[in-house]
């Protein structure tokens, strides 16, 4: 019988190129075309949207007497025509989106600072203070947000950093609770064990091992909660509670465009399609980022 | 009379993003009625895909070629319609592990009652009569109290007893046991294969018994096949294979399998190296790398399986091949 | 069960308190009082007006009177259409509010699952792409874009339906009601969709397939109630998507229900009518919860034992 266990120097047939798990998950993403082509449009609506002086000499609250409700003209350099104020709303339409996707990101950014540190503290601590931190969040689960922050910004005012501290603070919910479940899991785990063994202060421990492994989840779920602030904005400026004039946004121009549909329907649909396509790209990006992160077979 | 299941050259691709893997390449094998067959090999071997490919089974992005006769009938390929008169009714197959194998949201006797209703148009009455008959012969206690509980509420020995008592109830020519106790206790273990045993000698059911434990298949089959990198490299009666191993792998196996009368102090003996990328097969035998009797035409020559005869074959001389340049180990 | 049941009720109480609370706050804190919107009004009035309504008396004590109100389930008069109380309004506008929602969350949950599964079963396909197509619009349309437009198209340039009113015929409940659903439509496909590609992939579909059972035995007695589990839990925050959804769409249909009241009443001061409505609809959340759990706990077995 031969001597199985003589160990032979074999000349390693191929080379065993580490991969990292981001890199694997990169490119997965570079895969998704939706989320591909989503990237790049919304890149480049943010550009637009940024860039709008250089685009257009116009600014968001010049009148034009002589053009009133004017259906949109690459001539007369109303590329999306006017409103019924004689507006040009193609440069409303940049500036809605400035305000749009700037309430988008902060309020996110609100929502997640809230909505990790809650998750991350309540799941590491475990116990009592889990289970009261967790209660709290399912208290306001029930509660019907929108009413309160209608409510707020009618006490206070509508003003722009209120909107955004009142949109992200009704939306850091979930991802307090995605936190949680994930630094729960992770706490178990044996490589967390080891740090603790190793003798590693709590503190570092959440901030070294723990955030950053949770980093997956809470990526796809920024992405998605972008989108739903954005809406809650629009909904809020729709109803006349948002941003106040002069300055805009997509919901407001919805709003003014929907009132004179019958007559300039290019008023309603140029910021419908905007604000429709920016959500989806959103949308689609987060579903990509989500399939890279936590592949299933497609 | 007819073998109950023929396999003759079974390709099973699949089609991944980084490309396409053969994780079978070419497998052929012949189970008699009432015979038990033990299919060994490391996980990646390809043992369980041929079984999963019988049974119509593969993942969404796998494709089977070649032959599988059930009985005389060429079922490869086939569509579900026309597998389900054969599935659950003549040929079954129960799993690895039976707590995400059975539906928890199902009572066991819903799970069970199903297969006779479908395949015996039995009443749901007549059939959980036979079901608790079943659940008793695999030794359930309390089975009449206890076919109403949910799989939750099972052990993990007991769940595994009421999926052989599903796969039995229709009395199947064949059944398919993949890895049936790598997820058990060991005590648990044996008395599953015991019982799985008897079960299918006393209704001459084939068995076929699908295991990297080389341990379970001694006590139980008749034949023994041993697969690598998708590819039989030996095949034989137990006894033979066990006392006479004609292929490095095959010797390799037995050797690190730990006895309980060896020296405490000698290392575990181990197969050096990792098992080959299936996607980057080479021209040569797949064992090369790791094979201590390896020749230069390994690397160059895929060995093919040949019959053994002279003083390398067993008493039952029939069956016995192997995959591999070396005339004798 | 019942024990689970009076558990949930119990720990719903400390959420009533709260919303009751933070509005009733809120509302009081809010610059400008409900009297301020008309004309100029004599002192000696408006301290009698502020005297019938209780607002001179301090804070706290406004509140426990309004706690003790609501145990006897007076909300209070309105403070803005005077011949009505809080009570009378909410009751009048519930049963129309309740019926549009009640058939958007119908409609929702029939197509987003029928279209869910259906993309699920062919998935990668043509079939696949325009269903989840088709999600994907329910949900970055808003439904204020959207129900404008639904009346550009087929109230006005079409002419098959009306643009606006309410009543009991079929044509005034269609498009406000695809308006207030296609969100959840949307929602519920994608749901729906990726749940069933998980469960049909699941080992015991497997092995319900081993046994031979007919594939549509296999779907819809082994696949469909696991994979309609996270669907049911999404009910919850359904509800409280059409609530608020509702409050648009009535107002562009111009559909007497509640929600076309709240924003008024919001702009208006009307303190009590604001309260009133919040404080219903936190109580409808909150059973619609427990209902939801319920019904979640009747199909999975497994929760049933906590």
């Amino acid at each position: 019988m031969a001597d199985a266990a003589q160990t032979i120097a074999v000349p390693p047939s191929e080379e065993f190129k580490g991969r990292s798990l981001w890199s694997d998950a990169w490119r997965r993403l570079l895969r998704n075309r939706a989320a591909v082509v989503s990237a790049v449009l919304l890149a480049s609506i943010t550009l637009a949207c940024v860039l709008v002086p250089l685009l257009s000499p116009i600014a968001y609250d010049d009148v034009f007497w002589d053009s009133v409700s004017a259906p949109p003209d690459f001539a007369s350099g109303h590329y999306f025509g006017t409103d019924d104020s004689g507006r040009d709303l193609f440069v409303r339409t940049m500036y809605g989106g400035r305000v749009s996707l700037t309430v988008g990101l902060v309020a996110t950014l609100v929502s997640l600072v809230i909505g990790v540190t809650w998750g991350a503290v309540a799941g590491f601590l475990g116990g009592r203070i889990d289970g009261a931190m967790m209660r709290f969040v399912d208290i306001l689960y029930s509660v019907p947000f929108i009413f309160f922050v209608i409510m707020l910004t009618v006490v206070f005012g509508r003003h722009i950093v209120l909107i955004y501290i009142a949109i992200g603070a009704v939306s850091w919910l979930d991802m307090a609770r995605i936190v949680r479940g994930q630094t729960m899991s992770l706490k178990r785990r044996e490589f967390v064990e080891a740090a603790r063994a190793g003798g590693v202060r709590q503190s570092r421990v959440i901030l070294r091992h723990i955030i950053p492994n949770c980093l997956g989840p809470v990526i796809v779920y920024v992405t998605l909660t972008v989108p739903n602030v954005i809406l809650l904005e629009s909904f809020l400026s729709f109803l006349g509670l948002g941003v106040q004039e002069p300055s805009t946004s997509w919901g407001v121009l919805i709003s003014d465009g929907a009132r004179i549909m019958e007559t300039s329907p290019w008023a309603l649909c140029f910021p419908a399609a905007f604000l429709a396509v920016t959500l989806a790209c959103f949308n689609f990006i987060g579903d990509g980022l989500r399939d890279a992160l936590d592949p299933k077979d497609r | 009379m007819d073998a109950v299941l023929e396999i003759a050259d079974l390709q099973v691709r699949f089609a991944t993003p980084e490309g396409e893997v053969a994780a079978v390449n070419g497998v052929g094998l012949t189970v008699e009625p009432g015979e038990t067959v033990g299919i060994v090999g490391e996980s990646g071997s390809g043992k369980s895909q041929v079984f999963l490919a019988v049974m119509g089974l593969l993942a969404s992005n796998g494709k089977a070629a070649g032959s599988v006769k059930f009985q005389g009938e060429e079922i490869l390929g086939r569509p579900a319609s026309a597998l389900n008169q054969i599935r659950g009714a003549r040929m079954s197959m129960i799993f690895q592990d039976p707590m995400t194998s059975l539906n928890p949201y199902l009572t066991i006797e819903r799970q069970l009652t199903e297969v006779l209703v479908t395949h015996r148009a039995m009443s749901r009455g007549a059939a959980r009569t036979a079901a608790v008959d079943m659940l008793e012969r695999v030794q359930i206690p309390e089975a009449d109290r206890r076919i109403g509980h949910y799989p939750f509420e099972f052990s993990g020995g007991m769940r595994q007893r009421a999926m052989v008592a599903m796969a039995l109830l229709c009395q199947p020519e064949l059944l398919i046991a993949d890895e049936p106790t790598t997820a058990l206790d060991v005590t648990v273990q044996a008395q599953i294969l015991a019982l799985m045993a008897e079960l299918t000698r006393s209704a001459r059911t084939a068995l076929v018994l699908i295991t990297h434990d080389l341990g379970v298949v001694a006590g139980l089959c008749d034949r023994v096949l041993v697969m690598y990198a998708g590819r039989v490299v030996e095949t034989g009666a137990v006894r033979d294979i066990f006392h006479r191993p004609q292929h490095p792998y095959t010797a390799g196996l037995l050797a690190s399998m730990p006895r309980l009368d060896s020296d405490v102090a000698t290392h575990l003996q181990t197969i050096p190296g990792q098992p080959p990328n299936l996607q980057r097969l080479g021209p040569g035998c797949a064992f090369a790398e790791r094979c201590p009797r390896v020749m230069d035409r390994c690397r160059v020559e895929r060995p093919l399986l040949r019959t053994i005869s002279g003083p390398g074959a067993g008493q039952d001389g029939e069956g016995r091949m192997k995959a591999c340049h070396l005339e004798e180990l | 069960m019942l024990r689970f049941t009076v558990r949930r009720l119990v720990g719903a109480v400390p959420t009533l308190l709260l919303i009751v609370t933070v509005s009733f706050f809120l509302m009081h804190v809010a610059p400008g009082g409900p009297f301020d919107r008309e004309r100029i009004v004599p002192p000696e009035i408006e301290a009698r007006l502020a005297h019938a309504y209780h607002l001179d008396e301090p804070l706290p004590l406004q509140f426990l009177r309004y706690l003790g109100d609501l145990a006897r389930g007076d909300f209070g008069p309105s403070l803005k259409y005077k011949d009505f109380t809080v009570t009378e309004l909410i009751w009048g506008g519930f049963p129309t509010s309740l019926k549009l929602g009640g058939l958007a969350m119908l409609f929702a949950f029939v197509a987003g699952v029928s279209i869910g599964t259906l993309a699920a079963l062919r998935q990668n396909s043509s079939a696949d792409y325009s269903a989840m197509g088709i999600a994907m619009t329910g949900i970055v349309i808003p439904n204020f874009v959207l129900a404008p437009l639904l009346t550009l198209v087929f109230g006005l340039w079409l002419s098959w339906l009306p643009v606006g009113g309410w009543g009991d015929e079929v044509k005034f409940m269609v498009l406000p009601v695809i308006a207030l659903s296609l969100y959840q439509v949307g929602f519920i496909a994608r749901l729906t969709r990726g749940s069933m590609i998980e469960v049909l992939r699941t080992n015991y579909v497997r092995t319900a397939r081993a046994k031979g059972l007919p594939e549509r035995i296999t779907l819809l007695r082994h696949a469909l109630k696991p994979a309609l589990l996270p669907v049911i839990s999404y009910l919850g925050p359904a509800v409280i998507n059409t609530i608020t959804g509702s409050v648009v769409v009535e107002q562009i249909f111009g559909i007497p229900g509640i929600g076309r009241y709240f924003v008024q009443a919001a702009l208006n001061r009307d303190y009590t009518l604001v309260m009133g409505v919040t404080i219903f609809y936190g109580v409808l959340i909150i059973f619609a919860n427990l209902a939801v759990d319920l019904l979640y706990g009747v199909l999975d077995p497994r929760i049933r034992y906590d």
